[in-house]
C-alpha cells in the first residue's frame, strides 16, 4: 500500500484516499506550437524504472493536487511537495542523490 | 527434433522415459546475427518463430533477462478473444484467435487451446447497446459473436446470479470461438520451435545497452557481452520504456502493474469464460480446477510485479454479487504483472526513428490472445518492412491523431 503525505494538509494519506495524476513537470505546448513538441507533450513519457516525479490529487480528503517523488521499481517514496512549482526543490534532490547515488537526473521543462 | 505423439509416450514408457530430449537448446551467444528479439515471452518467441517460418530468417537470437515465459507470458489469465470493435483490432486478433486453433499441430506442443466461448455481461443499458454495436462491427469484420439475452447467459453459466441487485445481467456479448490456453506452454512450444530452426534462445542475458552508428543500431551490449546485428526487434511489454531510453527516444507508453489471482481448486462449475467489464473482473476455471480471475490495473506508475491489495479487494467484491458462489473460496496465490498502456489502449508495432530497430509493445492488459497474430505480423514488419495487420499500429498513429481507440471503443481494460 502506498502512503504519501499531502504537502498542503499535512495528512498520512493511503493510496485509496488519493488520485494519481500521471508525470509530473510536463512542459504545456498548445496551439502554433511544432508536431514534434505537440506529440511530445500530449503522449509521450518518460516512464522510468527507478526515481519518477508524479502528480497526486487528495480526492478523498483535502482535495489539493501535489507533487510526489518515488521510485518505481521499489515504491519507495522520497517526498511530497507543493504543486506550484515546475521542478523538484533541492531538498527533495539532495533526498534522491542520497538515496540513489549515480541516478541520471534530466531536465525539466 | 523429436517429435512428440502417442507413439512417443509409449516408446519412452517401455525405456523409463530415458529418450526425452531437452526441448530447447542453451547456447552461448554468437558474435552476430541478422536479427536479434529482446524478450523471450509469447510476443518475442512468437516473432522468432514466424520470421524463420514464414520468411526464411533463421539467424536469429531472441535475449531474455530472466527466464522464458516469465513476465507477462506466465502472469496473464490465459483469456483468447477477437470480438473488438475498430477494425485493425479485429484483424489481428482475430487472425491471433485463428492461429491458436492450430498452434498445437503447427508447433508439435499441446498449448492446450480450450474454445470454450468467452462471454462479456452486459450489466447497464450502456453496456447493451455497446456490445450490440461490437456484434454488428463483429459481423462485418468476419469475426464471431453474437448479443445473447440473460436467460442464454444463465443457460451456458448457471452459476451466474442474472438477478444481482445492483448489476443485473442484462444480456451478453457471446464468441463461441474464444476461449484460453495454457499460457506457459505457448512460450515452451515456440522456444522449442525455434531452437528446433537453429535459434539462439539465450537466457538469463539481460540488454544493457543499444549500439548505434549513425541513426542505425549495429548492436546491444548484453550481461553476455556485445552481440551485432542487422535488425533488432524490441519485444519487452512492461520495460519497452526503459529499452526505448537505451535507444534514444521516448515512447508514448507508461508502465503500470496488473493483478491476478487464482482460488484453490475446486469441482468443474464453469466451462467458459465471463468478463465482467462494468464491475470490472474476469473469471475462468482452470484446467486444474483453480478459478482465475483478473482485475483491473494500480493507477499508478509501478515496476514491481506485486500491487495493492485494495485492487483485490475491489475485484473480489464486485464478483461476488454476480458469483455469489465463490463467496467463501478461499484464495491460493496472487501475483501482478507489469502491462505497457498506450493511450489508446492499443498496441504499437511499428518501425522506430532508429533504422533497423522495430518495437513491439503496448498491449497492456490484453496481449495473451494477440501471441500468434502479433508474432505472424511484426515478423513480416522485421523481414519486408511492411505488414498490413501491423500498419495502423504504426508509432507514428499518435502524431497523426489516427488513434485505434479501444479505450472508448470498448471502456474496458483488455
Amino acid at each position: 500500500m502506498l502512503i504519501l503525505q499531502c504537502p498542503c494538509c499535512g495528512v498520512m494519506a493511503d493510496e485509496t484516499e488519493l488520485a494519481a495524476g500521471g508525470e509530473a513537470h510536463l512542459k504545456r505546448f498548445g496551439p502554433g506550437s511544432s508536431d514534434d513538441d505537440f506529440e511530445s507533450y500530449l503522449f509521450n513519457r518518460v516512464n522510468p524504472k527507478g526515481v519518477h516525479f508524479e502528480r497526486w490529487r487528495h480526492a478523498y480528503g483535502c482535495g489539493k493536487w501535489f507533487h510526489a517523488a518515488r521510485c518505481t521499481a521499489t515504491l519507495e517514496v522520497f517526498g511530497t511537495y507543493s504543486a506550484q512549482v515546475t521542478e523538484p526543490p533541492q531538498e527533495i534532490r539532495d533526498k534522491i542523490s542520497a538515496r540513489r547515488p549515480g541516478w541520471r537526473w534530466r531536465e525539466f521543462g | 527434433m523429436k517429435r512428440y505423439s502417442a507413439f512417443a509416450i509409449a516408446r519412452e514408457a517401455l525405456r523409463h522415459h530415458s529418450g526425452w530430449d531437452r526441448a530447447w537448446a542453451s547456447p552461448e551467444p554468437k558474435k552476430k546475427y541478422d536479427a536479434i528479439i529482446i524478450g523471450a515471452g509469447g510476443h518475442g518467441l512468437a516473432t522468432a518463430y514466424y520470421l524463420g517460418k514464414n520468411h526464411g530468417i533463421r539467424n536469429v537470437a531472441i535475449l531474455e533477462k530472466g527466464w522464458l515465459g516469465g513476465g507477462n507470458t506466465g502472469r496473464n489469465t490465459t483469456i483468447i478473444r477477437s470480438n473488438y470493435l475498430q477494425d485493425p483490432s479485429a484483424a489481428i486478433y482475430e487472425k491471433s484467435r485463428s492461429l491458436y486453433e492450430d498452434l498445437s499441430q503447427d508447433l508439435n506442443y499441446n498449448v492446450m487451446f480450450s474454445p470454450r466461448g468467452v462471454m462479456m455481461l452486459a450489466q447497464t443499458q450502456h453496456e447493451i447497446r455497446g456490445y450490440k454495436r461490437t456484434a454488428h462491427a463483429n459481423a462485418l469484420q468476419g469475426v464471431a459473436t453474437e448479443f445473447i439475452g440473460p436467460e442464454k447467459v444463465k443457460e451456458l453459466c448457471p452459476i451466474i446470479n442474472i438477478d444481482g441487485p445492483r448489476y443485473p445481467v442484462l444480456g451478453a456479448l457471446w464468441q463461441p470461438r474464444g476461449g484460453t490456453a495454457r499460457h506457459d506452454a505457448v512460450a515452451w512450444g515456440y522456444a522449442r520451435a525455434c531452437s528446433d530452426m537453429g535459434m539462439h534462445v539465450i537466457q538469463k542475458c539481460e540488454v544493457t545497452g543499444i549500439r548505434r552508428d549513425g541513426g542505425k543500431v549495429v548492436g546491444v551490449d548484453t550481461t553476455r557481452g556485445a552481440i551485432d546485428c542487422d535488425k533488432l526487434g524490441i519485444v519487452v511489454a512492461g520495460h519497452s520504456g526503459v529499452l526505448a531510453d537505451m535507444a534514444g527516444f521516448r515512447l508514448p507508453v507508461e508502465s503500470l502493474c496488473l493483478q491476478a489471482l487464482v482460488s484453490e481448486p475446486i469441482k468443474p462449475c464453469m466451462d467458459v469464460v465471463v468478463m465482467a467489464n462494468t464491475v470490472h473482473g474476469y473469471m475462468s476455471q482452470s484446467d486444474k480446477g483453480e478459478m482465475v480471475i483478473g482485475g483491473g490495473t494500480d493507477g499508478f506508475n509501478n515496476y514491481t510485479q506485486r500491487g495493492s491489495f485494495h485492487h483485490i479487494e475491489e475485484t473480489v467484491r464486485a464478483l461476488i454479487e454476480t458469483f455469489p458462489m465463490i463467496s467463501r473460496l478461499k484464495m491460493l496465490r496472487q501475483w501482478g504483472g507489469i502491462v505497457d498502456m498506450t493511450g489508446d489502449r492499443s498496441p504499437i508495432l511499428s518501425k522506430t526513428p532508429v533504422e533497423g530497430i522495430f518495437l513491439n509493445c503496448g498491449w497492456g492488459t490484453g496481449g495473451f490472445k494477440a501471441i500468434p497474430g502479433s508474432g505472424w505480423g511484426f515478423a513480416e514488419l522485421m523481414a519486408t518492412g511492411h505488414s498490413a495487420l501491423c500498419a495502423e499500429f504504426s508509432l507514428d498513429r499518435f502524431r497523426a491523431g489516427r488513434f485505434i481507440d479501444e479505450s472508448v471503443a470498448a471502456g474496458v481494460a483488455h
